[in-house]
Order: C-alpha cells, then sequence, then structure tokens
C-alpha cells in the first residue's frame, strides 16, 4: 500500500498557479526523494500533505486518510523537518524538543537524549541564540526520537556541516530499516542520490520526471576523462558522443550506454595514458533534462 | 575616527527611512489630525462663560490632575481656548508621541539586530555607529516634522487664543517628548539583548514617567521633574510659552544619546549589557500542554501588563482620598457633577475611571489572540500543525488564555482602585460595587476578544484592524461628547452597552446580548480558521 499518494494535486494562489496535477507515491520502507529547484513547489506540495494548505483540486492521502480532514489523525503517525526551522525565541532547544514531542504523543527520554548527544546539541540555549544548523538539529531531533511511520524532510540537511549531515543519513538509513517511509525534499542531489530508492522532479509546479533511480541512471550517459599519447581527431563527431571539453591535457566527454564499445575501440588507437568513467551524477541529470526542455523550448518558440 | 564610526550614514538614513516611511506618514497624519480634530472642537463646547468655570473647576481636581497635569489659572480658561484644548489633549498626545518613537526606534535597532539585517550591513564598508546613527537621524527627523506640521497646522487654525508662538511651541513639546523615548529605547537596546526586552523595558520607563508625573502633580512637585511628561505639563502652552522643557528635553537627549553611542560602540554585536540567562534542558510538564505553550509564550507580557494596570488602578485609587476632601468643600461641584441625586460624585468618578481602564486592560486579551496570528506570521505554527493538534484547540486554548487574562485585569483594576482607595478615603469605596462595576465589563470585552478571532479566522491579514475598533471605542468615551457623536455612532461601541454600576442598574439584557454576540464571532472565527490555509 501507498504510504503517500498524490493525485492530481493543484493549488493555486490567486491567480498564481503553484501545483499543477502533481502525482507522488511513497510506498512502504522506502525513500522518495523529491526534487526540484527553489520555487518549483516542493514545499507547497509539503504542505498540502500535513494539512495546513487546502489542495485546490486533487487528492492527497497519508495511510489511506484524507490529508486536510484527517490531519490530526495522520500526524499520530508523521514527523516533519521544516526546511526553515523556525522555534520560539524565548524557550531552550531542550525545552522546544520536548514540547514538540509531547504534541505528538509519549517522550521517548532516552531516544531524546541519545540524539542530542549524537548531534552534540546544546539543549541549554535560548532559540534566539541557536544558528540555523543548530535550529535545523531541533527539528532533526524531535522527529527522530518520535516514533513516527513517515517522515517528511524538507531541506533537512542545508544548514549542518558534513559531519552532522552524516549523522544525518544514519538516522534516515536507520528509520528505514527500520521500515519506515522517508520523504526528502532536497536541492542537494548528492544527498537525494545517496538515500533515495525513488525520485520526483518537479519544476513549476509540475512533475517532471518520476521513477525508481535504478532505472532512470539505465538510461543515461556515462561521464569519461581520458588522457592519449596522440590527440585523437574529430572526437566531436563519433556517435554517441556529448558535451566533449578539454581541459589541459585530457579530455571529457559523456557517452551513450549503447555506444561504448565503439568509442573504446575508436580511442585506443590513440594510446590512453589515462582512462576514468563515473556514473551520471544526479546533477549531470538534472541539468540534462532542463537542457532538454529549454531546447524543445526555444524550438516550439521557432 | 569619524570615518570609521559613521561613514556610510547618509545611505543607511535613506535606507531606514524607506523601510519607515509608510509608519511614519500614518502616525504624524494620525497625530496631527486627532490634534486638529481637537482643538477645533472647543471653541463648539465651551461657548459661555459658565461652561469654562465649569471646566476649570473639573480640571482642578486632583483625580484630574493626576490624569492630565496640572493645567492653569482659572483666568487663563477663561481667557483662550489654547489652555482647555492644551490641558485635556497635551500630555496624552505626549504619551502617544512617545509610543511612536519607541516602536520605531526598537524596529530599527534591535529589531533589525535581531533579524541579522544589522550583520548585512555591518559586513559593507560602513562605520560601526552607521547604522545607529541612520536611525538617530530617522527618528530625530520624525519628531522634528511632527513638532512643524503640528505646529503649522495648529497655527493655521486661527482658532482665539491658539497664537503662532503657543501652536508651535504646543508641537515642539509632542517633538521634544517624542525624542526622549526614542533616544532612551535607543539606549535601552544597548543593554536589552533581544527586542522584546528593549520595548518592555521602554515602555516600562514611558509608565514610570506618567505614573512618577501623576503622583509628583498631586502630592509633591519635585517629583514631577524627574519624568519628561512632568516638564511637558508645566509649559504653560498658549499663556506663558515656556519654551526651558524643550531646552531640558534637548540637552537630556544629548546626554543620552552619547552615552547610547558609547555602549553601541564598545559591545558586540548582538550582545547585550544585560545578558540571558542560562536555560532549561528540558520542559516542565505544564510547558508540555498546549496551554501552557500558549501561556509561556505570552508569559512575561501578561504579567507586565498585569502590573501596569495594578499599578496605574492604584495610582488612581490614591487620588480618590483628595477627591473626597475636595469634592465635599465644594458642595457647588457636587449640584453641578451629579445629575442623579443621592450618588456620590466619588463613584461617578470611579465608574469613569473603570470605564477607561477597563479598554486599556482590553489592550492584552485582545493581543493574545492576535500572537495566533502573529506565531502563523513567524512561520511558528506549522510547528504545532505538523503534530497532532488540530485547529480547534490551538485556537480554543488562545481563547481561553485571552478570557482569563481578561478575568486577571479586571480583577487588578478593582485590586489596585479599592485597596489603596481604602487606605486614602475616610468613606472607602465598597469591594463589592467595585468589583461588580469593573466585572460588568467583561461581556464587552468579550466581544472584542470574539472579533478579533473572527479576524484571526477570515480576514488575518487585516488582524490588526481591531486595533482600530479599540481605538473607536476609546474615542467613543474619552470624547464622544467633545465631538459631538450622534447616537448611533456611540451605539457601535461595546463599551456604551455596558451599564454604569453602581449609578446604573446591571442590565443583564445587555450583558447576555453582548455574551451571545462574543460567542457567535468566536465560533465563526473558529469556523473560518479550521477553512483555511495557514501560510506558517
Amino acid at each position: 500500500m501507498a504510504i503517500v499518494k498524490t493525485r492530481h494535486l493543484t493549488k493555486r494562489f490567486g491567480k498564481f498557479v503553484a501545483l499543477n496535477g502533481v502525482n507522488i507515491e511513497v510506498n512502504k520502507g522506502e525513500i522518495y526523494g523529491f526534487i526540484g529547484p527553489n520555487g518549483a513547489g516542493k514545499s507547497t506540495t509539503l504542505r498540502i500533505l500535513l494539512g495546513m494548505l487546502k489542495a485546490t483540486t486533487g487528492e492527497a492521502r497519508i495511510f489511506g486518510k484524507d490529508a486536510w480532514k484527517d490531519a490530526v489523525d495522520i500526524h499520530k503517525r508523521v514527523a516533519y523537518v521544516p526546511g526553515d526551522v523556525n522555534l520560539w525565541p524565548n524557550l531552550t532547544g531542550g525545552e522546544v524538543i520536548d514540547v514538540l514531542l509531547r504534541m505528538r504523543g509519549e517522550v521517548n527520554k532516552n531516544r531524546r537524549n541519545e540524539l542530542i548527544e549524537k548531534f552534540r546539541f546544546d539543549p541549554a540555549k535560548k532559540c534566539r541564540t541557536y544558528s540555523k544548523g543548530n535550529r535545523q538539529k531541533v527539528a532533526l531531533i524531535a522527529a527522530f526520537a518520535s516514533n513516527a511511520d513517515l517522515y517528511i524532510l524538507d531541506e533537512p540537511t542545508s544548514g549542518l556541516d558534513p559531519l552532522m549531515e552524516r549523522i544525518f543519513e544514519e538516522c534516515v538509513i536507520q528509520a528505514k530499516n527500520e521500515g519506515k517511509s522517508i520523504l526528502l525534499s532536497s536541492h542537494i542531489l548528492s544527498e537525494v542520490e545517496k538515500l533515495c530508492d525513488t525520485i520526483g522532479i518537479i519544476r513549476e509546479g509540475k512533475m517532471i520526471e518520476t521513477g525508481r533511480l535504478s532505472d532512470m541512471r539505465h538510461l543515461t550517459r556515462t561521464n569519461f576523462i581520458i588522457r592519449t599519447k596522440k590527440p585523437v581527431p574529430s572526437l566531436k563527431d563519433v556517435k554517441g558522443i556529448h558535451n566533449v571539453r578539454e581541459t589541459g591535457p585530457e579530455l571529457a566527454f559523456q557517452a551513450d550506454p549503447d555506444q561504448i564499445d565503439e568509442i573504446i575501440r575508436y580511442i585506443s588507437q590513440f594510446g590512453v595514458v589515462k582512462l576514468e568513467s563515473t556514473p551520471l551524477t544526479l546533477e549531470d541529470l538534472f541539468m540534462r533534462h532542463y537542457q532538454e526542455i529549454n531546447h524543445s523550448g526555444q524550438m516550439e518558440d521557432s | 575616527m569619524f570615518e570609521r564610526l559613521f561613514k556610510g550614514t547618509g545611505s543607511l538614513t535613506k535606507l531606514i527611512f524607506r523601510q519607515q516611511r509608510f509608519k511614519i506618514l500614518v502616525w504624524l497624519a494620525g497625530l496631527v489630525t486627532v490634534t486638529l480634530a481637537c482643538a477645533s472642537s472647543y471653541p463648539n463646547v465651551y461657548q459661555d462663560v459658565p461652561s469654562k468655570m465649569a471646566f476649570a473647576m473639573t480640571m482642578d481636581n486632583p483625580a484630574m490632575v493626576a490624569m492630565l497635569g496640572p493645567g492653569y489659572e482659572t483666568e487663563d480658561y477663561l481667557a483662550s481656548f489654547g489652555t482647555l484644548f492644551a490641558h485635556e489633549c497635551l500630555l496624552f498626545t505626549t504619551i502617544v508621541a512617545g509610543i511612536m518613537s519607541i516602536l520605531q526606534v526598537v524596529n530599527v535597532t534591535r529589531n533589525d539586530e535581531e533579524n541579522e539585517r544589522i550583520e548585512l550591513i555591518r559586513a559593507l564598508p560602513v562605520g560601526r555607529l552607521a547604522y545607529l546613527s541612520g536611525g538617530m537621524v530617522v527618528m530625530f527627523t520624525t519628531n522634528v516634522l511632527l513638532a512643524l506640521l503640528t505646529g503649522i497646522s495648529l497655527a493655521l487654525l486661527g482658532i482665539d487664543g491658539i497664537d503662532t508662538e503657543g501652536a508651535f511651541l504646543y508641537g515642539a513639546i509632542l517633538g521634544a517628548t517624542g525624542l526622549i523615548f526614542g533616544i532612551i529605547t535607543a539606549l535601552l537596546a544597548q543593554l536589552a539583548e533581544t527586542s522584546r526586552k528593549t520595548a518592555i523595558l521602554s515602555f516600562s520607563v514611558l509608565i514610570a514617567a506618567y505614573l512618577i508625573r501623576g503622583i509628583g502633580d498631586v502630592s509633591n512637585e519635585t517629583f514631577s521633574f524627574f519624568s519628561p511628561l512632568g516638564w511637558a505639563a508645566r509649559a504653560q502652552v498658549f499663556v506663558d510659552n515656556y519654551w526651558w522643557p524643550i531646552l531640558l528635553a534637548a540637552a537630556l537627549s544629548m546626554i543620552i544619546a552619547f552615552a547610547t553611542f558609547y555602549l553601541n560602540s564598545i559591545r558586540d554585536m548582538g550582545a547585550g549589557f544585560l545578558p540571558e540567562r542560562k536555560g532549561k534542558k528540558q520542559a516542565s510538564p505544564i510547558l508540555q500542554t498546549i496551554f501552557g505553550l500558549v501561556f509561556r509564550l505570552q508569559r512575561t507580557s501578561i504579567l507586565a501588563w498585569t502590573i501596569g494596570i495594578f499599578a496605574l488602578s492604584a495610582s488612581f485609587g490614591a487620588v480618590l482620598g483628595d477627591l473626597e476632601t475636595y469634592f465635599a468643600d465644594i458642595e457647588f461641584m457636587q449640584a453641578f457633577i451629579s445629575n442623579e441625586a443621592g450618588e456620590s460624585i466619588t463613584d461617578q468618578f470611579v465608574t469613569l475611571l473603570i470605564a477607561i481602564m477597563s479598554l486599556i486592560a482590553l489592550i492584552p486579551s485582545v493581543s493574545v489572540v492576535l500572537k495566533l496570528k502573529g506565531e502563523e506570521n513567524k512561520n511558528l505554527t506549522e510547528n504545532i500543525y505538523s503534530r497532532a493538534v488540530s485547529r480547534t484547540r490551538l485556537l480554543a486554548n488562545y481563547y481561553l488564555l485571552a478570557v482569563i487574562v481578561n478575568f486577571i485585569m479586571q480583577l487588578m483594576i478593582v485590586l489596585g482602585l479599592w485597596s489603596v482607595g481604602q487606605l486614602v478615603m475616610e468613606e472607602a469605596i465598597a469591594f463589592g460595587s467595585t468589583f461588580t462595576s469593573a466585572f460588568a465589563y467583561l461581556p464587552a470585552m468579550w466581544a472584542v476578544i470574539g472579533l478579533a478571532g473572527l479576524f484571526v479566522g477570515t480576514l488575518p491579514r487585516a488582524s490588526g484592524l481591531v486595533w482600530l475598533y479599540v481605538i473607536y471605542c476609546f474615542i467613543v468615551i474619552y470624547l464622544s461628547e467633545v465631538l459631538d457623536f450622534p447616537q448611533w455612532m456611540n451605539n457601535l461601541s461595546v463599551f456604551e452597552h455596558v451599564p454604569e454600576y453602581p449609578i446604573e442598574e446591571l442590565n443583564f439584557a445587555a450583558m447576555a446580548v453582548l455574551t451571545f454576540i462574543a460567542t457567535v464571532m468566536a465560533i465563526c472565527g473558529m469556523i473560518a480558521y479550521n477553512h483555511r490555509d495557514i501560510t506558517g
């Protein structure tokens, strides 16, 4: 059963269309990466899922219940970390963590203290003195100390240092191993790539691509960096080669998967000194996608 | 040296002015308009000598002196409308000018610092004191504008007894008082670490200045000279036109400004000289309830209001004894003020005091409800609504707190007036009737609380408009006779429907209707709140 499911979710603010027919499906035990640039509609979608905004049309269901009507019921099993964590300035971090935990149900003191320790967080300071990263820690501790079945995380690591980011990843993976579902919105692609099973890409309120990460990678190219004894002539004209760039003595390009054999044969004639191949990162994927859209857009214009 | 400290002041002044210009415009327009409206009403209201005599006698009693300042000799009231106007309006307008400056300075000092806007500026090649200087220039300019606009427009009214020099002095007193409280706020912004604390301290100083002047004016004038408001009340505008209060205010402002700039130059950004304490690592069981949280978020301001309302009521209570002696001496006054036989004049004054105090006491309750919208603006409600808390539950807790605060404030009015009044009066006011008189206002106050809830539910962005209604109610009580409102306009104020116990009988029907209206608005607000988008 899908834990989160939206169908043709549309949200308008006056004339502005924030979401236009968004479909998302997060299954049990799955980490769903929800990717898009700033202002694409990620947070709006999450706020609809949390029952704070009412969808103009379409449907949003969590645990099979209506996200707007059954919000309170749903939230007993949901933990949420907002993208921009705002806290009550005159409460301490420790107080806020307890308050937030209590609003869902019982407070698991051990788990709470363990996480405070793990994130190296000082709970005795007033929230107004915390930096962005520390405010984020409050939200993360409150989320992972709760015994939720679904975690909704909106760009949760944007203020954390790499060390804390790793602890965050551990928490996410632990939750996944316990069979929990995670909806992770981000524009940090490496994070999504590392953690997610499925991704959905949103742009200007529309989903432009959804699928399992492994399937999407299959459709894409591989990055190559080579150095040869003799210069390689007319590399650009070889079939299946894209984006050729010269960096000093090295050549970098992308290759279509079905042409790799041919390409290797061709370049090996020139005495290969160095050959590096890496799978495309999500970043490349993302860029490529936008390029295509821009291309087709331009073509339509002309 | 100058470069190091003040470079960029000019452009920062422009920047701050741009941010504040709308507020400045509204404040100045409002202040000048109200001043003109008041001033021009006096010739109509006090047309003959007896009415001016009556005014003079009313104003000479200690309660009025405590509220409005010492005033003038009787012959001055007869000679000029300016004196009537100045005595009744000047002190309150200076307080409003003070509030304007306090809010503005809190905004451009600690608030900008707290929200890290000053950090952004300080990273640019600007002097250490440039932002503070810019803020001070804007505050100074605002008050100079207030002084000039008030002076010019009063002079142009051409009312008998409002001469040009007096008009400009009147404006200058407003500006100078605004300046002093603005600069005091700037000083306090260096001491406190947050904008909240700055505002609380500044308003405390303003209230203290008013109280010290009130006590001084009634008992010992020396006290009054410790309060800038005491100076303002002694300028004898439109008669002797003393300018020394302005000079004194300017000199004091210079000294405080110097201290402010010095403190600002030696402190770390974001730090204050009154440091915050180390907090608790865990939430108490009370804080872990929704009501506990809602209360905790407003605890400080509720406490401040409780003390403030008690202090204000107690200081009014303190003059009741003098009032009693005063009225006992003048039989004529008794005949004049008391229309209904058998009513004690003290009762009438107590009733009027309770009406005005109740309106002031309404402010914290309405603030409690509006706080929910404030929390949403700061994206804080999402912390709550992403957990298992319904909107009905949260709003209901805000209503509950508002009603409790309302109850406490009325109790403070009663305790303040009664406890101190009892000490100083021969024939003390009865606790029972004072209590009834104050608590008769509850249903009307609930109606305004309900209205606030209705705004939060239906027109969240315009929820501040509820303050306009509170101000309207205040105008009806305080000025309706001067401005000669028709009855229907008076009726728009819920406070008009509150029985003035013990002068009037308790009207349970009216109270029931008010309670009903309050409930309906509160429920409609809640239904709408449940159906709208929560933006944060």
